[in-house]
């Protein structure tokens, strides 16, 4: 089989190759995120009951959770691609860590902002210093961080060992979030998902938030594509594919 | 052994080290962690005494009074082990209601009652339309009255 020798997997280090492969999946993965925004958003509003404590103000959870999920799983993918990159030096690694810290970042600034709108009605106050928010704003420092370390540095492999670097240390916050309100007393509740306990929620409302959740994830993978995308053009300028590629004007 | 193993062990050595520390860490200043104290701890003396301190806990069932200004609230705040009467002088939070989790900032005064300046409502991780909580109730009501425990 061809998917199991190790020339298969190394073409799409290549950013020659990745590049047209990346081209043609973007569509796919935009459509399938809007087609599913759509939905979940209809699931959220429309289907999904009103909660018998908080009334209407629950329904920033539809947003909130899936953009709290993702800021952290996007983290651990940037931190996989960036490790890749610092073992096996692969350019297109980084570009791909590269390409994912924004939208981790405005995910993270999303889960922020919109917990602190739930907060003020449900908790009586925008923000609180416990660990789970407190966590969730280092986060947000992190991937500020990153991407303002790899874009401070000149030479491009010596950014990305460092930003490889500095996303590494950074990623031990991952479990801090997501068991701070296990480990320690906090405002924010515990996880009413969890994988070995059933959803302590409505099953109308626990679809509504997997069909959000899938939405940010296909935007996440379609923005980072494009993002990867304009990033190989631009460091691959002098590569004799990108000039025919731009010369054939396509 | 190759360069790029070495440099995987170094990175999978690295990210173990750094968990060890962070564990290390944590256990150091794990109080200071903490959110609020619980009425146990409270009444274990481990909370601040003369300091003001979060007290979290359950408003204890039947025990929030109001006093005739609508501002002042009394209830004991319980971790279904101790209790501590809180008085509160302000406006309460929606959620704030008996048998949910609340976290009051605050300090006892000389009478071993907590004085609190601010009282915030803690949600539980339980989402429902209210015809089920309302058939959970109805089931609640049903066994008290034939004397089960829940």
């Amino acid at each position: 089989m061809k998917i199991f020798t190790k020339a298969y997997w190394l073409q799409w280090s290549s950013p020659k190759t990745f590049y047209p492969t990346a081209g043609k999946m973007i569509p796919w993965f935009m459509i399938s995120g809007l087609i599913l925004t759509i939905i979940g958003l209809y699931y959220s509003f429309f289907v999904a009951p009103t909660d018998y404590q908080q009334g209407e103000s629950y329904r920033i959870m539809f947003i909130h959770v899936p953009a709290a999920w993702m800021s952290m799983w996007l983290y651990f993918v940037m931190c996989i691609y960036a490790s890749i990159g610092l073992i096996w030096r692969t350019r297109l690694s980084d570009m791909m860590a590269g390409a994912i810290a924004p939208t981790g970042a405005i995910f993270t600034f999303i889960a922020l902002w919109t917990g602190s709108l739930w907060g003020k009605p449900t908790w009586g106050t925008y923000w609180v210093w416990d660990a789970r928010l407190t966590s969730e704003l280092i986060l947000l420092f992190l991937y500020f961080g990153f991407i303002a370390l790899r874009a401070a540095i000149d030479d491009p492999q010596r950014a990305a060992r460092a930003s490889a670097l500095l996303a590494l240390v950074g990623v031990i916050n991952l479990p801090i979030i997501y068991f701070s309100v296990k480990w320690w007393n906090t405002l924010h509740q515990g996880a009413s998902i969890s994988i070995d306990s059933a959803p302590t929620m409505a099953a109308t409302m626990f679809t509504a938030m997997l069909l959000m959740t899938f939405a940010f994830w296909m935007y996440s993978i379609g923005i980072a594509l494009m993002r990867v995308r304009n990033e190989i053009l631009e460091k691959e300028k002098n590569a004799s594919w990108v000039q025919e590629l731009l010369r054939d004007g396509k | 052994m190759k360069q790029r193993h070495k440099r995987l062990a170094l990175v999978l050595g690295g990210v173990a080290a750094l968990t060890v520390v962070a564990t290390l860490i944590f256990n150091a200043v794990n109080s200071n962690m903490q959110f609020f104290f619980s009425p146990s701890q409270v009444v274990a003396k481990e909370a601040p005494v003369n300091a003001s301190f979060r007290l979290g806990g359950l408003v204890k069932e039947g025990s929030l009074e109001r006093e005739n200004d609508g501002l002042t609230v009394h209830f004991l705040v319980t971790d279904n082990a101790e209790d501590v009467q809180v008085t509160y002088v302000g406006i309460l939070p929606d959620l704030f209601r008996e048998g949910q989790g609340v976290v009051t900032q605050g300090a006892f005064n000389g009478e071993g009652n907590f004085v609190a300046s601010e009282v915030l409502a803690k949600h539980d991780e339980t989402y429902m339309p209210p015809e089920v909580a309302d058939a959970l109730e109805k089931v609640k009501q049903q066994q008290k009255a034939e004397g089960g425990t829940i």
